[in-house]
């Protein structure tokens, strides 16, 4: 977005675009009329080719500063405030925030973050001890919600609405308005080209008026808008660059708001859900709930859902990539508030929507069907516990916790093996080699002593604390009882006559990412309205063109030119094509007008616009 | 043909196409060589019988007559200013005719094309989807896509000087990813299951495309001011490139391109994010780095309209813009962690 870049003093007019200044000033206010002309002088300060805030364009005079030497106007606190906000809205501000932003996001990408990488945090802390507290002092691992990155953001977008406000008041002013006056030299123009029709008699429509009602009508079918000055048209076009800029930057505000809005009203929740099991969408169910600032309970619409089955499929054939999942099948039950029940499946990259949520398939792996059964016959436990996955071959990792109705409370930490083999290195540990159940066995360490569950203090159902517990089989246990191997149906006996355990069975258990947020949909709209504003606002030309009818002694003659307003390489083209149209409306053979305008598009070589026009070029994107 | 085969077949066509690129490189390396000799000979000629094509052109308002039809003379008044003035282009660039080392050096990038093209649909019939779901496949389609870009660019306007950048870049990038990267073929994991592979990821390779002709341009931008400063006399072969401004423009609506095509990216890559991970945007580090680069070319085009900033000082930007894009592809996608680790190594 262009805005003046000018180091607007303070107490000078604000200007959000030289573009709209040129506009005001307009082209050279001489007379076009005829006989007016005055062809030899140009106004550099009203230049119509020098865009005020051009590289090459005169400042404007600072008021109250003196030919030599600075003097700082006396500002009192309100001249502060405008001269802050002057500096915050003008362009070197907005581009020097651009790339403090840039700068900002980087170190979020070095550093794990907590909100989508919490391990990677906890990782990070025990490999850097000293580092940590430093890093973590300065917010680096909640990088994008830090003060710091805020503060860019937030400066930006400040800057970016005091550039759209005014900026877009000058459009609708620009809308309104009629075309400027006809410069008086358009010889300085791009694609400028002079044709002299020789003959011109009275009633052989060769005459000014009607040359200039011809180009008139010709323009207004091509789009612009025209004003017809004596013997001149102006017209102007592609009001819908402005449109589209203005639209793109304004979208991004709208991206912004409608996020910060879609996260504090919504949430996002996880559930891992065994293979039978049921979830119901309320707050107790799930095991992590972030809610959004603005939530509430009432939010959730009470739904449940029941995992019936879930498939899996592993590349068999391709000997590069055996054991590669190639596809996630859940199939749910869904029991809406009203009683309706469906059948439905989650994959992973198609979602459920439902009440109002989209549920996801983020994750999978084993859960394990466990019975623990005390010498006098009671089961102080019988659940299933998901495993976590640690490989690509599902080994996988969980904990059991018997605090009650043994003699000892005991913990165990399991391994589980989809497809079991022995590592062969004589250490008989084992390995996965497949993810999918060919040789299911599940080996679990056990820990007798205190769980630390009493503390009071919340406990991760994935971890076991192991200070205060003794090692009664694995691999450092004192009396050399080995880890209890077991395969499904099997069951084993608890070392020191504690009881036994069954291993009951293996079952899948899904992961999913419960996901409400309400103004998604309106992120995406101001997206799109992003892309189609910044399509227009690149690709629309915005430009004038003006054609001009005199009588000379030798005929009628009639001159084309054309103002780029933004980036327009086709513009002495479109200036081409405006005369040949025209001449050939004027009784020109078509094959004439054509070459005519060819010669001249030929003779300024490429298509950049030299000389002048060159100049004139402005960029506002 | 087994899948295999086929994986093969594409393979022997990789290092074909890039045994023809190099003799493109070569050619391409040769011409700029031979404009250097070139520039030199017009520099001694110019400065012998006064330039007779500026007398014809400083002739004022000529009049020339183009037509006499229907009884009716129409007479084009031609004027000195809109023949170019002062700041036309340098000499030669226009009219240059392509050397015999350039045309040799276009049909074998062509001809290289046509292999690497060959390549990457033969990988993609083995895999049996689009050819570019991992590095390999991605550096594979990507740089074959640079080519095309460079050969469409060159459609319309001359940008033939940018030929042994772009063949060495397309060499080095070519050889790294086939080398390094390679991988057998694999199905695509679940996640990767979605059209929006297709329009994401094919998208962001051409955005890529055109922001390596935009670097490119912006170089050779530095490069001619750094000479219009007097700081470079040698370099001769620069006399037959454009002039700084025009380079400037060039690369400024490349990159509008590349940024346009980013901007899809980045918003196709969150709904696809949402559809697959459950939220449209994560901060996962690939979606930084792409954040990035987009914010890196918004401030290059906002900076052509910067007092101050227009000129060197935005080329610096296009090439920093591409060195991130380069960054993102190369050591992002191998060391950092993030969701899209798909590179397959």
């Amino acid at each position: 977005m262009a805005r003046s870049s000018d180091r607007t003093a303070p107490g000078s007019r604000h200007d959000p675009s030289g573009q709209h200044r040129t506009a005001e000033q307009g082209p050279t206010p001489q007379g076009t009329a005829a006989g007016l002309t005055a062809d030899d002088e140009t106004d550099v300060t009203g230049d119509p080719l020098r865009p005020s805030d051009h590289v090459d364009g005169v400042a404007a005079p600072a008021p109250g500063g003196g030919g030599d030497g600075v003097t700082q106007p006396r500002l009192g606190p309100i001249g502060y405030l405008r001269f802050f906000w002057r500096q915050l809205t003008s362009m070197k501000t907005a581009l020097f925030l651009l790339m403090l932003l840039a700068v900002a996001a980087i170190p979020g990408s070095l550093v794990p973050q907590r909100t989508s990488d919490p391990n990677g945090v906890v990782q990070y802390r025990t490999e850097h001890p000293d580092l940590f507290p430093v890093l973590d002092k300065i917010g680096v691992f909640d990088t994008y919600a830090s003060p710091w990155f805020s503060a860019v953001y937030l400066l930006l977008f400040i800057s970016l609405i005091g550039c759209i406000v005014p900026r877009t008041k000058h459009h609708f002013e620009a809308l309104r308005a009629r075309p400027p006056k006809t410069p008086a030299r358009l010889s300085r123009l791009a694609g400028y080209r002079s044709v002299t029709i020789a003959g011109g008699a009275e009633g052989s429509g060769l005459d000014p008026a009607s040359a200039v009602a011809a180009a008139r009508a010709q323009l207004r079918r091509a789009g612009y808008r025209t004003e017809v000055f004596g013997d001149s048209v102006s017209a102007e076009r592609g009001y819908a660059r402005e449109t589209g800029n203005l639209v793109f930057h304004s979208a991004l505000v709208g991206v912004l708001l409608t996020v910060g809005i879609g996260g504090g009203l919504g949430y996002t929740g996880q559930r891992v859900v065994v293979e039978g099991q049921t979830f119901t969408n309320a707050l107790v169910a799930y095991d992590s709930f972030n809610p959004g600032r603005w939530f509430s309970d009432s939010q959730l619409s009470p739904y449940s859902l029941t995992l019936d089955r879930f498939t899996t499929k592993y590349e068999e054939e391709n000997r590069d990539a055996i054991g590669q999942p190639l596809d996630y099948t859940a199939d749910v039950t869904a029991r809406t508030q009203d009683g309706d029940s469906s059948e439905q499946t989650i994959k992973v990259n198609s979602p459920l929507a439902i009440g109002g949520s989209n549920v996801y398939l983020l994750g999978n792996g084993y859960a394990m069907d466990l019975t623990v059964t005390a010498p006098d016959g009671t089961e102080p436990f019988t659940d299933t516990i998901p495993f976590l996955p640690q490989n690509a071959d599902l080994m996988s990792q969980g904990v059991v916790k018997v605090p009650d109705g043994l003699a000892e409370q005991i913990g165990m930490i399991g391994f589980f093996y989809p497809s079991a083999v022995d590592t062969e290195d004589g250490s008989g540990i084992m390995a996965s080699s497949y993810p999918d159940l060919l040789n299911p066995v599940l080996s679990l360490n056990v820990y007798e002593g205190d769980l630390g569950l009493d503390d009071g203090v919340p406990q991760s159902v994935y971890s076991l604390t192991t200070d205060g517990m003794t090692e009664i089989a694995g691999a450092a246990a004192d009396d050399g009882t080995k880890a209890l191997k077991l395969t499904p149906g099997e069951t084993a006996d608890l070392p020191g006559g504690l009881g036994t355990v069954t291993f009951n069975g293996v079952k899948r258990f899904a992961s999913l990412d419960v996901h409400h947020d309400p103004a998604q949909l309106w992120v995406l709209g101001f997206a799109g309205l992003t892309f189609a504003g910044l399509l227009t606002a690149l690709f629309v030309p915005r430009r004038r063109v003006w054609v001009k009818a005199s009588t000379t002694d030798d005929g009628l003659r009639l001159e084309y030119a054309g103002l780029a307003r933004g980036e327009d390489p086709t513009l002495v083209r479109a200036v081409g094509d405006v005369a040949s149209r025209h001449l050939t409306t004027m009784g020109v053979p078509a094959d004439v007008a054509r070459d005519l305008a060819r010669e001249d598009s030929a003779s300024t070589s490429n298509d950049t616009p030299t000389g002048p026009a060159r100049r004139g070029r402005k960029i506002s994107s | 043909m087994t899948a295999t085969d086929l994986a093969y077949y594409s393979l022997v066509a990789v290092y074909s196409a890039m045994a023809i690129y190099t003799i493109s490189f070569v050619a391409y390396a040769l011409d700029l060589a031979k404009r250097s000799g070139d520039a030199q000979l017009a520099a001694k000629a110019a400065t012998a019988p006064a330039a007779v094509g500026a007398d014809a052109q400083g002739a004022g308002a000529e009049r020339v007559v183009t037509a006499s039809a229907g009884g009716r003379t129409v007479v084009l008044d031609r004027t000195a200013t809109a023949a170019g003035g002062a700041d036309a282009p340098r000499a030669s660039s226009s009219g240059r005719r392509p050397s015999r080392f350039e045309r040799v050096a276009t049909s074998m990038l062509v001809l290289g094309l046509v292999v690497h093209v060959v390549s990457v649909v033969f990988r993609g019939l083995a895999a049996g989807r689009v050819p570019w779901a991992n590095m390999f496949e991605f550096s594979l389609t990507g740089t074959a896509i640079i080519v095309g870009v460079f050969l469409v660019v060159r459609v319309f306007v001359d940008v033939s000087y940018l030929g042994a950048y772009v063949t060495g870049l397309n060499l080095i990038l070519l050889a790294i990813g086939t080398v390094n990267y390679y991988v057998a073929v694999v199905p695509l994991q679940p996640a990767l299951q979605s059209a929006w592979l297709v329009i994401h990821v094919l998208v962001a390779i051409i955005g890529t495309g055109f922001f390596a002709i935009a670097a490119g341009l912006s170089a050779a931008q530095l490069v001619q001011t750094k000479r219009d400063q007097a700081k470079l006399a040698n370099l001769r072969f620069m006399d037959t490139l454009p002039g700084a401004d025009r380079l400037e423009d060039l690369a400024y609506r490349v990159a509008l391109v590349g940024f346009v095509l980013w901007t899809f990216t980045l918003i196709a890559g969150a709904v696809w994010a949402e559809r697959a991970w459950g939220r449209y945007w994560g901060w996962d580090t690939k979606e930084v780095w792409t954040f990035i680069i987009w914010v890196l070319y918004a401030g290059y085009i906002h900076a052509r309209a910067t007092r101050g900033w227009r000129g060197a000082r935005s080329s610096w930007l296009s090439i920093i813009g591409f060195a991130a894009v380069m960054f993102n592809f190369s050591v992002v996608n191998v060391f950092f962690k993030g969701l899209h680790a798909y590179s397959g190594l």
